[in-house]
Parts: structure tokens; sequence; C-alpha cells
């Protein structure tokens, strides 16, 4: 008997002292794994070959996205008697500025120098995107981290207004500006910019994911609701405040308010653009410089801001 | 009696039931003591109000009247837009077709793509994150480059692809490409993929970036043994706010294309092949005038949209907290 209970709890140990061994052995493999990744990313199952094919499929992909963008450019080089030869080349045989210099020459013989409409493009975009990130960014903190009576309703008619972009909008929004008396000014060219939901949303929607205990800890510590969106939400949610910075730029910079100012020495770049380039097909080549130097400025504020956006280990001390 | 006093007590202010007059009291109290939330919500909804609400809600009503800017006031007609639109207008139902197509290759389709693009990008050295997203995005922020597809796709021998497939020897004559009522549809959609890795996109990639990173390490210590699993039991839980951003980006702009069709095949196209919805709100809003029919159209429009979106918030709910 008593035999018999020693060999039942000697195969119990030796059970024991197997799988503490297994376990043992597990950790060490995952240990090294760890550690072998350490420094790169400490992500599980990377590798060199992976990270090459990665590669590869998304520069192939890539070729097709820019593809069109690379037609764009090389047709703006192209002297007039390339651009409708045939076979279409992927290169300019003899690349000019031409096509460059004609839009700024076609430009500046407009009623008002050119620069005048540099200046305006850039003044309408910084301040809609100025205004529009400063507003949108307290109001999504308040909307996504505070409760009061009306909140829910509110969120609920930024997400309606996202989806009820109709043609007869516009109609009634050119009503109500033109009842306000703004027709013709800046701010018709601003406000309607900074009233977008876009951003307010993205802002709500990312800003419900810091940890609300971030939040109380800082109301704990005395800090007005100010103070906690601007020192505390919005550095945690970088990624979410660059995204929103492109996003308005990039619609401030590219909007044609056109049919909202008549007077010429308030017109935007896009719209003086667009009347140059209403020549069609004779200024191939200015429409697509045009669209060349269009691109400029959103993509050095798209760089800007993403290289601004570190990997930040946002929240990583919290746990709750 | 003691236990139903007892058990009022427990009850937090919000959760009891209040008759109107001490709802009122309780209702204003919490609005005079949240102020300055408030306060804080003013700039934005100010602006919000006047260029975006109330737009929307004189446009709301016009869907039924016969508002065309010319005969004031507009007459209310009651549902015969909605009649004509459904019953008599050939063109919308062919429009509906058209739009659902559209909606179910640049809609599901597009979002995929995005998401998995955005984690692909994602698992790359920092430098070539910032390049490959640059380089997705970056048709987005060309804008107005639809000229350029138009050389691509153009109908002559001088149009590049054209050209490529005449000298590969596939065809032996041009192509009509944006004029043939076959070809309209898959180029449109070739073009409006094309365009599409935008807002949605970059939030995506904003969500993978906002990832603690803390959390793999802790996965893969709790057991988690490849990339897969990684990718449903960390990073999609963790950025369901992205996810549901980038949703109702990708349905109101696969819902809403348009200028990419016009743009491409003129207006109208062959045989209605790339007429939506939206080009007929603005055949209606911009050419005719008829602004009450075209609020009709984009009314309904707005009540497909909203019901996907309905749809979307349900399914991404569990990650949303």
């Amino acid at each position: 008997m008593a035999t018999k209970e020693k060999s039942i709890k000697e195969q119990q140990e030796a059970e024991n002292a197997a799988a503490l061994e297994a376990l043992r052995k597990r950790r060490e493999k995952q240990h090294k794994k760890m550690e072998k990744s350490k420094g790169t990313n400490k992500q599980v199952g990377k590798s060199w070959t992976n990270d090459i094919g990665i590669f590869l499929f998304l520069f192939i992909l890539g070729l097709f996205m820019l593809a069109p963008i690379y037609i764009a450019i090389v047709t703006s080089l192209k002297p007039v008697n390339e651009i409708f030869l045939m076979p279409p080349r992927l290169y300019a045989i003899d690349p000019t500025t031409d096509n460059f210099k004609d839009l700024f020459v076609v430009a500046n013989n407009s009623w008002v120098p050119f620069s005048r409409n540099v200046f305006n493009s850039i003044f309408v975009t910084v301040v809609a995107t100025v205004l529009h990130v400063l507003f949108a960014c307290t109001a999504g903190f308040i909307l996504a981290k505070c409760r009061f009576p009306g909140v829910k309703i509110i969120n609920k008619i930024v997400v309606i207004a996202l989806l009820f972009n109709s043609q007869v909008t516009y109609i009634m929004q050119y009503m109500v500006m033109a009842k306000l008396g703004m027709i013709n000014t800046y701010s018709a060219l601003i406000f309607p910019l900074i009233a977008s939901s876009m951003g307010l949303y993205l802002m709500i929607q990312s800003v419900g994911q810091i940890p609300d205990a971030m939040i109380e800890a800082a109301k704990i510590d005395g800090a007005g609701l100010m103070r906690i969106c601007w020192g505390i939400v919005m550095p945690n949610s970088k990624p979410a405040l660059m995204t929103i910075i492109i996003f308005q730029f990039q619609a401030a910079w590219n909007s044609n308010g056109g049919s909202l100012v008549y007077d010429e020495a308030l017109k935007t770049i896009p719209t003086v653009v667009q009347q140059i380039a209403a020549a069609g097909i004779a200024r191939q080549g200015a429409i697509a410089a045009s669209a060349v130097v269009l691109m400029i400025p959103p993509l050095a504020i798209f760089i800007a801001a993403q290289s601004n956006v570190m990997e930040t280990m946002a929240h990583a001390g919290m746990k709750d | 009696m003691a236990a139903e006093i007892q058990k009022k007590e427990i009850l937090l202010p919000n959760e009891r039931k209040m008759d109107f007059k001490e709802r009122w009291a309780y209702t204003t109290h919490e609005m005079k003591r949240n102020w300055n939330c408030y306060a804080m919500l003013a700039p934005f909804m100010i602006f919000f109000l006047v260029f975006t609400i109330i737009p929307v809600v004189m446009a709301l009503p016009m869907g039924f009247t016969n508002f065309d800017m010319a005969h004031f006031p507009p007459k209310f007609v009651g549902l015969d837009n909605f009649y004509t639109l459904f019953l008599e207008d050939d063109v919308f139902i062919g429009a509906i077709r058209t739009t659902l197509i559209f909606a179910i290759f640049t809609g599901p389709l597009s979002y995929a793509l995005s998401f998995f693009l955005a984690w692909l990008i994602n698992e790359l050295h920092p430098v070539l994150k910032t390049i490959f997203t640059l380089i997705f995005y970056a048709p987005s922020m060309a804008g107005n480059i639809y000229f350029v597809w138009n050389l691509i796709f153009s109908g002559d021998v001088y149009g590049y692809l054209n050209s490529a497939l005449n000298t590969l020897g596939v065809t032996t004559a041009a192509i009509q490409w944006l004029t043939d009522a076959n070809y309209i549809l898959p180029c449109v959609i070739i073009v409006q993929l094309w365009v599409s890795m935008g807002a949605g996109f970059l939030a995506m990639r904003a969500g993978f970036q906002g990832i603690d990173k803390s959390m793999y390490e802790a996965g893969a210590i709790e057991g988690i043994s490849n990339r897969w699993q990684e990718l449903i039991y960390i990073t999609i839980p963790s950025m369901g706010p992205q996810l549901m951003f980038a949703a109702v980006m990708q349905i109101v702009s696969s819902f809403t294309v348009d200028m990419v069709g016009r743009m491409l095949c003129g207006f109208p196209s062959t045989d209605y092949k790339a007429h939506t919805i939206m080009t007929h709100a603005f055949d209606y809003g911009w050419i005719r005038y008829e602004m009450g029919y075209s609020s009709a159209v984009c009314f309904v429009l707005f009540l497909v949209m909203y019901l996907c979106n309905e749809g979307v918030s349900k399914l991404l709910g569990k990650y949303m907290n």
C-alpha cells in the first residue's frame, strides 16, 4: 500500500518535473526569439525574407499608383511637338521648362499679378488649417471624453453630416453665405473649410482611444479641460493630429472657390489655373505643369507631418 | 419599504426614474456644471451649425417640393418626386445599378485593400514606411490629375494604353476605352480604385502607428505564434475607431462616385454607363436646375448610406470602447 502510494507520488513528481522542464524550454525559446528580434521590432514572425517579399509586393503596386503622376510630370516637361508624338513616350526626349514658364506668363498676364493669387492661396490655406485644427481638436476631445447633456446627439449629428454631402447642400450653403453678406470675401473661402466634419470625426474616434485614467489623473492634479486637451490628450494622439493637418491642408489648398469670389484679386491658385486650363487641349503642357506645381505644397506638408509622427509608445505606461 | 428606500439611494441620479420636472432640473444642473465643455465646443459648433447643419436642414425638405430657383416660393408636392424617381425615371434605375457596382468594387474591395496595404507598410523599416505611405496616398494628393487618365485611356492610337497594346501586338485597332459601353465601367473602376487610397488609408496608417508596442510583447509571451494571430487578436481590436472612420469614409466615397466618371467619359456617358446616382443629382441640380428633384435623389442616396453606416457600426461595434 505504502509503496503504491509512493510510486504514484513519484510518478506525479516526475510528471511535474517534465512539465516544468518543457515550460522552461518553451520560455527559453521564446526568450531567445525575443532577444533576437530586440532592437528591430519586437514582433513575432519577423524575418528578412518576409520583409523583402512585402517590399517587392508594395513596390509593384506602388508603380501602378505612381505611373499616372509620373506621366503628368513627364508631360509637363515635354515641348509641344513631343506631346502629340506617336507612339507616346514615357520620357521627354528634349525636356524643357517652357510649360512652367508659359503657365506663369499666362497667369501674370491676367488682371492681377500672379503673386497676389499665390498670397491668397497661402493665406486661405494657413488660416483655414490652423483654425480648423484648433477648433476640431478641442471639440473632438470634448465630444469623445466629456459627458454632458447633448453629447450623444451631437456625436450622432456629426456622423450624419458626414454622410449627407448632397449637390443641393452647396447651393444652400451659398444662400446662407449670401444672407450673411460673405460672398466675394476671404471669409467665403475660409469659413466653410473650418466647418468640415471629417477632421472632427477622426479626432473624436482617435481621442476615444486615450485611456480615461490618464485624463482622470490630470484632473486630480488640477489641470483644466483646456490644459488636459492640449497638454495631455493631443501629444498622445499625434498620429491623428498629423493626419487631420494633412487632410485639412490638402482640402484647403485644392479648394476651388471660383463660385464664391468673383474679384480677381481674391481668387486662389486652383481657380486661376482652372481658367488657364479652360483653353483645353492647346495648353496640355500647361495643364500638366499646373498639376505638378499644385501638388508640391501638400506633398511638403505630408512629408513634414509624417516624419513628425514618431513611433510613440503613447500610453505604454497605462495599465487599466 | 426600507429596502425600496435603500435601493433608491444606491442609484445614480441619471439612472433613477424621474418625472419631467425633476429631469429638467437635473439636466439644467448638469449643463451648468459642464459649462466649460460647451464653451470649448462652441467655436467649432458655430461654424458647423452655420455652414453644415443649416444647409443640410434646408436641403432635406427640398425633396418634397418642386423648387427650381425660378418659381418662388417653392410648391409642396408631397411624394411626387419619389414616385417619378422610382416609377418613371429609367435613367435613375440604371443609375442605381451603376452605383451599386461601383459601391461593391470601390467600397469593400478598396477598404480591404487599404487595410491590407496599411498593415504591410507597417511591417517595414520606418523610412520605408514614410515612403510607401506617401506613394499610396499620392494619388489623392494629386487632386485633379484626371487628364492623365484621359491620356492613358485615349481612344486613338496616341493613348498610352492603346499604343502599348498595339506595339505588343495584342490589338490591331485602337479601342475606344472611354466611349465603348463595354469598357467604361472597368476603366472608371480602375481610376476610382487608384484614387481611393485616401482618408481611410491614412487614418488606418495613423491607427497602426498609435498601437501600443508593448501589446505585441505581451502577446508573444501569451503564446501568439504568427502574424496572422497578431492581426486578429491584437491589431484589429486596438484600432476599432480608425477602422470605423475609414469605413464611413469609404461608404461616402464609394456611393458618391461621380467626378471620375464625368471627367473621364464626359457627361452624359455612352448609354449612361458611368451615370451614378450622384451624377443624376448633379444633372438635375446643376444643369436643369430642378433642385427639388435633385434633392429627392440625394435623399434616397443619403438613406442608403445611413443604413450602410448603421450596419457597419453594428459589425465594428465590438471593437469600440
